[in-house]
Order: structure tokens, then sequence, then C-alpha cells
């Protein structure tokens, strides 16, 4: 057979501080980028009228003008504010952005200036035919999406709910799959991909809409699937080998899971980046997060996930044996050490039971 | 491996695989050879699957129904309703008035006598429903009466105007004939949101306008002399005010008035010669009022150019009783039709009418019907306003769904091209897994109806890869088996064993995901998270279920397999 990674020997975890490193940076750049901006009076993210509000009208033409004279055709007609932005997959389509004006009825009046303006290019398409089919026409209005202040703010609100509903969600999973240090473990991880997308939104100004929250919480699925991959195979190998430490069984583990975390994340790596090639326009955001998501949520297993879980749990086996020690010194009968760490090595105790006196919950 | 299981388990495939396709191909016709072209299977897909408006075109839009204006202007007429009670009932009523906020409705009446209150209270709650205590608390102190809405009141009446509202919008609606629309309420209870989604509908700027028309409709009587006298209009509001003394009593209104162009025959006419808004002072309350319209309809006016429609109307028995009997008794004087709180006409009283009368104006074909149209589904009971719009051209549509396929067939190229050669015999085993997926995902997305969005299209691209995934899953384990030197049958099953918890893990969390999607969606998300789901669930019977039947399959011949190509 033909095998990629046959036989891998890495010492992840020696690593990690490099590793949990490269991610503090990538989330202190992607932060310190959101907040010059927001210093510097500009938009920290790039909102898409789902969470901003306003108008973005789809114009597609027969033969598109300049954006400078789309931009001085809308200054005529009082049209302040208009962002006009080319659409990149089609040279003959141009969006047009208006911000929020009071209700959004006043949608229509919006709409009515931009008609007014691009009537200057010749006449729109009759609302029953294409544009290819309307001889006369020289533009038509394909696509609208107002969204009023209060559906923009019930929307915003609404997405960051559901984000944080769904980490306490999968939190709860697979806590009781493993154990909570697992799962907190898991959501750090997840968390940090997030995060770390977010980020590049905030640096690229990518728009940041409903469909790409759809895509980061999509992310947060993947991430976890990656991430419960490993700590299956940790599960496995401890109660096969009782005898290693905590920290080299999950060597092994990341080792052992590794040609498995390469295909397939390369795989959905593939599909990704055929959507973000051939997905068009408007699932070009979307796209874009889950590109940076499945890229930081495979780094994110291996890098953030793991070692955090062993700290913990090393940190806790600690605590458990010092308190042990603490216990057993007064009696001299051979009283039962409640803690049983003799016979597992390194590995603390199991189960979330938690002896008394360790101080878990 | 047994080998009595594997031909159960392949017919449950086969037979899976065949109510599969036969979802998918549609129960409507026998399928002919044509159907498994590429252009065959784009048609069937496109007709048997729903697809959302943002591939097939269509506009979405959220209105909120401002159902503090409903409560206010129940609380003012039941402030008018509260003094005449009183008034009626001999009492003196020094002031009446109402106090209106956010979330306080407040009907206020100040009688001259205090000691008249209970006798008040007594008259007035004999005739009106604030003697409900479920709906109005009462409270006095000293001359002064107070009844103030309750909370429960509040919110079971702003339901009801939303109900209301819905049913007005969906008679609209159907009037206009727009085909499956999507009426429904939005968000969350209290927020008193209507969905409305129209698939093929381009330019909803019409539309937008019809649901929102107000129609009250009202027939007045204009204050002044009777006829020959031409009927009394004022040139400003203050003058009309003027004409009363100052200030506008309680059974006055003063109203604006825009004439009527005449007809001269130049086309430039409507568009230039607009007469100034004139005012005319009305009695109040109107003789009859909007409820008791039985229907309206535009017609052309003499002369049958294209801006000479009138609209008329045609009242119920009972309005039609009380009209005749007024107009009887008004002959010669002036009446005003009505609208929105703007005379639209004004005519004088020839003979008694009884139940017809007309809407005149420069109304044209298009605007005639529309008001008829917005005059026969009943008035709102409180103005919408509109929160979000969304409209997607079909040819916007078009690009997407062949963007998303274009899409969806590279991704799955590079995917099977990969499996073949990676994990070769093997391979092909996942691939067809891969294929089975496919065919099942569109069938259940026919089956439970669900609608196909953009974004769904992305959920399917993702599926592919989480499905190989699981194949990858075992495949890997199943190398590892049988380099710990198991043999082949023995590597396959625990490869399938202890691949299978894995698999289960991550299709759970992903669903988990996927379920606070759909819960928090609309729409496209809403796609995204049932094409996903959806995918993953086919997945688990494919990925696990068939690949191992197929191994199954290879493995069950009675010579010993040599070796496995994987």
């Amino acid at each position: 057979m033909f095998h990629i990674f046959k036989t891998v020997n890495i010492d992840w975890l020696a690593h990690r501080r490099w590793l949990i490193g490269i991610s503090v940076a990538l989330m202190l750049a992607g932060l310190a980028s959101a907040m010059i901006r927001q210093a510097t009076h500009r938009q920290p993210f790039n909102l898409g009228v789902d969470f901003k509000g306003g108008t973005v009208i789809t114009v597609r033409f027969k033969q598109r003008p300049t954006d400078d004279a789309i931009r001085a055709a809308l200054t005529a007609q009082s049209v302040s504010d208009a962002i006009v932005q080319p659409v990149t997959d089609r040279n003959d389509t141009v969006l047009i952005k208006l911000p929020l004006e009071g209700e959004t009825s006043s949608v229509d009046a919006g709409r009515d200036k931009v008609r007014k303006a691009l009537n200057i290019f010749g006449t729109e398409a009759k609302p029953t035919l294409e544009l290819e089919a309307d001889s006369g026409a020289a533009y038509k209005i394909v696509g609208t999406d107002a969204v009023g202040a209060v559906a923009g703010a019930q929307l915003r609100n609404k997405a960051i709910a559901v984000t944080l509903a769904a980490l306490v969600g999968i939190l709860v999973y697979i806590a009781m799959r493993f154990e909570w240090t697992y799962g907190a473990a898991a959501v750090i991880a997840v968390f940090h991909d997030v995060l770390i997308t977010l980020g590049f939104f905030s640096i690229f100004q990518w728009e940041v809409s409903l469909t790409v929250i759809a895509a980061l919480l999509t992310l947060v699925g993947f991430s976890v699937n990656d991430t419960i991959v490993v700590f299956d195979r940790i599960r496995e190998n401890r109660r096969l080998n009782r005898r290693e430490s905590l920290y080299a069984i999950t060597n092994d583990a990341i080792n052992q899971t590794l040609s498995r975390t390469v295909i397939t994340n390369g795989l959905v790596f593939l599909s990704v980046l055929a959507l973000v090639v051939f997905g068009g326009d408007v699932l070009r955001a979307f796209s874009l997060a889950l590109f940076i998501g499945v890229i930081f949520g495979t780094y994110s297993s291996i890098a953030i996930a793991s070692p955090i879980m062993v700290w913990w749990e090393q940190r806790i086996e600690a605590a458990n044996r010092a308190a042990t020690l603490a216990y057993n010194r007064p009696t001299k009968s051979g009283v039962q050490s409640p803690v049983k760490s003799s016979a597992r090595g390194a590995v603390a105790s199991h189960a979330g039971k938690g002896s008394p006196g360790t101080g878990r919950a | 491996m047994k080998k009595k299981n594997f031909l159960p388990r392949a017919i449950i495939i086969v037979v899976v695989t065949l109510l599969g396709l036969y979802a998918v191909i549609g129960p409507r016709r026998k399928p002919t050879l044509k159907d498994f072209t590429w252009s065959g299977i784009k048609a069937t897909l496109a007709s048997n699957i729903h697809l959302g408006l943002d591939l097939k075109g269509g506009s979405h839009l959220v209105m909120r129904v401002k159902t503090d204006e409903y409560l206010k202007s129940i609380t003012e007429s039941d402030r008018v309703a509260a003094e005449t009670a009183a008034k009626e009932a001999g009492i003196e009523v020094k002031q009446a008035r109402e106090e209106i906020g956010p979330g306080n409705y407040r009907v206020i009446i100040e009688l001259a006598d205090a000691s008249k209150v209970n006798e008040a209270k007594d008259a007035i709650q004999k005739k009106l429903d604030l003697n409900d205590s479920s709906m109005w608390t009462y409270a006095s102190s000293g001359a002064q009466l107070t009844w103030t809405m309750t909370s429960a009141a509040q919110r079971v009446l702003a339901d009801n105007a939303t109900t209301q509202a819905m049913n007005i919008i969906d008679s609209r609606i159907n009037a206009l004939g727009i085909t499956e629309p999507t009426l429904q309420t939005h968000g969350a209870q209290n927020s008193h949101q209507i969905l409305l989604q129209m698939p093929g509908v381009q330019d909803p700027e019409r539309i937008k306008d019809l649901l929102k028309g107000q129609s009250k409709l009202e027939l007045v009587h204009v204050i002044g002399p009777p006829q020959p006298m031409p009927s009394t209009t004022y040139g400003s509001e203050d003058e009309a005010k003027a004409s009363l003394g100052g200030t506008v009593p309680n059974n006055r209104k003063v109203l604006p008035y825009k004439e009527r162009v005449e007809r001269t025959g130049s086309p430039q006419d409507s568009a230039n010669q607009e007469k100034p808004t004139k005012w005319v002072v009305v009695e109040s309350p109107a003789i009859i009022d909007g409820s008791q319209l039985r229907t309206a309809s535009a017609v052309n006016s003499r002369g049958g150019r294209n801006d000479q429609f009138e609209i008329n109307f045609s009242l119920k028995k009972d309005g039609a009783d009380k009209f005749g009997a007024w107009t009887g008794a008004h002959i010669n004087e002036y009446m005003g039709v009505v609208l929105n709180g703007q005379v639209q006409s004004i005519a004088f009283i020839k003979s008694q009418i009884f139940d017809s009368g007309m809407i005149e104006g420069n109304y044209t074909q298009q605007s005639a019907e529309d008001l008829a149209l917005v005059l026969r589904s009943g008035a709102l009971p409180a103005p919408i306003e509109y929160l979000e719009e969304r409209t997607v051209g079909p040819s916007l549509g078009a690009d997407s769904i062949r963007a998303g396929v274009n899409a969806s067939l590279v991704g799955l190229g590079l995917v099977v091209f990969f499996m073949l050669i990676y994990y070769r015999g093997s391979g092909v085993n996942a691939v067809v897994a891969l294929v089975l997926n496919m065919i099942l995902m569109m069938a259940g997305l026919i089956l439970f109806g669900a609608t196909l969005t953009l974004p769904g299209i992305a959920g399917i691209i993702l599926t592919i890869g989480m499905a190989v995934d699981s194949n990858v899953l075992i495949f890997e384990r199943i190398r590892e088996e049988l380099l710990t030197g198991k043999t082949i049958p023995s590597a396959v099953d625990h490869g399938f064993d202890r691949a299978f918890i894995t698999i289960i893990d991550t299709h759970v969390t992903t669903i988990i995901s996927s379920l606070f999607l759909f819960v928090f969606g609309t729409g496209p998300i809403r796609g995204f998270a049932v094409s996903l789901v959806i995918g993953l669930l086919v997945n688990l019977f494919s990925a696990v279920y068939v690949s191992r039947t197929i191994f199954m399959g290879l493995l069950s011949r009675k010579r010993k397999v040599e070796s496995l190509s994987i």
C-alpha cells in the first residue's frame, strides 16, 4: 500500500510553546487590526447589510460603465455614501451599497434614486424581461437586499447567541463522551479557530454576513471533529497502555491519526478550494471563512486542544498527588489511598468522580 | 465474516438505492433513457427539488405590524365613546383625554362634579368593554376616572391585530395571483413580525405598496350651505378652523381635499397641472366607514382613456339602509368620499343613495385596480412597516446554481481522483458509497420537501468531504490493523468497529451545530443546515453499512483472500 505517513514519531507536545505562540500571535494580529481600525474611525469588520442594515442593489449592464462614472451619476442624484463594488466573477455586474436611512420603506426611495442615476446610461430592462431579451435596455436591477435597523440588530444578537449556544452544546457533548477537561480543551481550541478566522476577516475586510456566521458554525463542527478523532485515540491508548504517561500517549495518538487527519482535511480543503474558486461571488466570503477555518481547525486539534488537555490533566493529577501525600501522611496504619494513582502511573483518575480533597468539579 | 449476512444486506442496499432513484426521478412517468444523460438529470433535479428564493429568484419580505398604533387607536376611540356615554347620561365632563406611552395606554375622564364619579363609571362601563377587568384596570381619585389597559390585554390585542393583518395580507396576495407564496409569523412571539416569500416576483415595489396600503374609506357629510351654492372649501387649514371659531369641536374634522384635475384632453395635464390642496370641514364621525364595504371594483369612466379609471364600491345591507336614510334626509347637501383621511371627491346628493358609490380621481387602470383590491381585502388594523427585503432576479439565481454545481463537480472530481489513487481498489468502494450518498441525499431533500439554497449546495459539497472522512477513518484503521499482522477479515472487522465510534462522535457534533443553525437561520441558512444534516445521516448509512457490505462481498468467497487492495 501506498502510505503517506507510515512511521511518524514527532514529539508534537514538545513544540507546543511555539505552536501556541503562533496562534496567539495570529489572534493578536486580528485583534490589533480590529482595534486599530476602530480607533482610526474605520470599520473593524466589514459588516454586511445583514448586521449593519442598509441596501445592496445588484445591477447588471450590457456595457458596464466605469465605477467612477457610476459614482458620479449617483452623486448627481444626491445619493451620498454609496459604495460601488464590482462583482468578482462577472465583469458586467456591479454592487451598489447604500447606507441605512430611516425605515426600510425608504429603500424604495433609495432604489428610485439609483434608477434615476443609472438612467443616464440607458433605460432599465422591463420587469418581465431579462436584460439580454430586452433590446432597448442598458441595465437591469437583478437583486436587492435591504435590511432595516431593527432587523439588523436582531440578526446580530441572534448570531452571537447561537454561536455561544453551539459552543456550549458541543462542550456538553464532549464532556459526556470523554471528560470535562477534554470538553473544555476542545471548546478552547474551537474558540481559537473562530477568533483567528474573524481576525482574518478584520485584516482583509471580507464581508461578514449571515452566511459567514453559518460558515463559522460549520467550522466549529469540523474543528471539533478533528479534535475528537485525536481524543478518541488518546482514550483508546490509555485503556490499552496504562503505564505510559499522558504526554507520551497524546503524542502517539497524534502521530497515529496524522495520516487520517492530513488526508481528510486535505480533501475537505480541496472541496472548499473548489468552492472558493468556482463557487461564485455570492458565496465568496462563506468559502473564505471555511477555507481559513479548515486550515486552523486541523492545526488547533494538534497545537491547541491536545496540549491544553494534557496540561490540565497533569495539573489536576499533580494536585491529586499533593492531596494524597497530605492526606496519607498522618496515619501510620496502611490506610488505603483514596486516589488510585499507583496503578496508572502519572495518569489522573477517571470518570469525573474526583476524590475528596482534590477540588475537582 | 459470515457469508450469510452478505446477501440480505446487499438486497437491502439495492432496494434502498432503487427507492432513492425513484424518489429522485419522480413517480410521474416511466424513466426513459434520456433521463440518464446529463441534461436529463439536471432537468429531473430542477423539477423535483424545491429551490430556495436565492436560486429560483423571488422576493423575501419581513414586515412588522405596528401594534402600538393599533392600541393607540383603540384607546382613542374608547376615550371618545366614554366621553359620549357620560354626556348621554347627563354628566358633565370637564376633560377627557388619553395617555399614550410605550406599554402604557390610559383613558382619563375628569368630571366637573366629583360626587358623580360612580354614576359616570356605571354609565360608561355599561356601554363599553371598559368594564372587562381582564382588559382594563379602573381607578378613581377625586373627580378623575382612569382606565388603564392591562399588559395581558395589550398582548392579546396586539396578537389579534397581527393575525388580522396576516389574513388581510393573505387575501391581497391571493388576489394578486402570486404563485406559492409563503406567509407566516416571524421572529419572537411579541415582535409581531410577518414573513412573506414570493417566488418569481422580481419587482416587489408595487406589491409592497399594495400590502402596506391603508384602505380607510369613509363617507362624510361636508359642512356648508346646500346646493345650488358650491361646496364650501377653504384655502388653508387655518381658514377652515377659523370658520369653526378657532378650535375644532369633537363633532367636526378638518380634512385636506385634492381637487380632481379637469380633463382637457391634452396628455401633459395630469403631470403638470395639480390643483393646490384645499381644505374642507366635515362632520365626525363618518356616516359610513370601510367596515360597511361589500365590494369594490375599478371601472373605466367615460372617455375610455388609459388614465380615466374610477372605483365603484357597494355597501352591505346595514350600511346601505343607514346610508339611504341619511341621504334621504340630506338632499341637496354635499357629501364627500374620504380615503385614508383625505377627501377624494365631493358631490351633492341629488336623491337618495342606497348602496353604491364612486371614488373619482385620475386613476390609471393599474392604480384603480390596486386600490379596489386594497379596499376589498379590508382595512389593516394597524400600519405595517418593512424591516427586511431581499429580492433575487432569476438571472442571478441561475448564476448561483451554475456556480454551485460547478464547484460541486470539481470538488467531487478531486475527491474521487484522490481516493482511487491512494486507496486503489478500496477507493472504488468509497466512490460507490459516495455516489450512493449523493443519490440518497437528493432523495432525502425531495422526500422531506426541504428547500435547496445556495448555502445548501455548499452543504452538499461539505458533505462530500465529510463522507470521505468516514471512509478514510475506516481505511486508515484497516491499514493499521493489517500492519500489526491481523488477518484480512479480522483487520476489516476491527477497522470498521473501531472507526464506527469515532464516526458517530464526529457526525453528532456536526449535527449539533447544524441544529443550532437551523433554529437560528431563515431561508438560505436553514437550507444549509438541512442539506448538511440529511447528508450526514445518509452518510452514516452509506459509509458504514454499504462499505462494509461491499467488503463482505469481496471477502466472502470460500478461498482465503491473499491481499486487499487498500
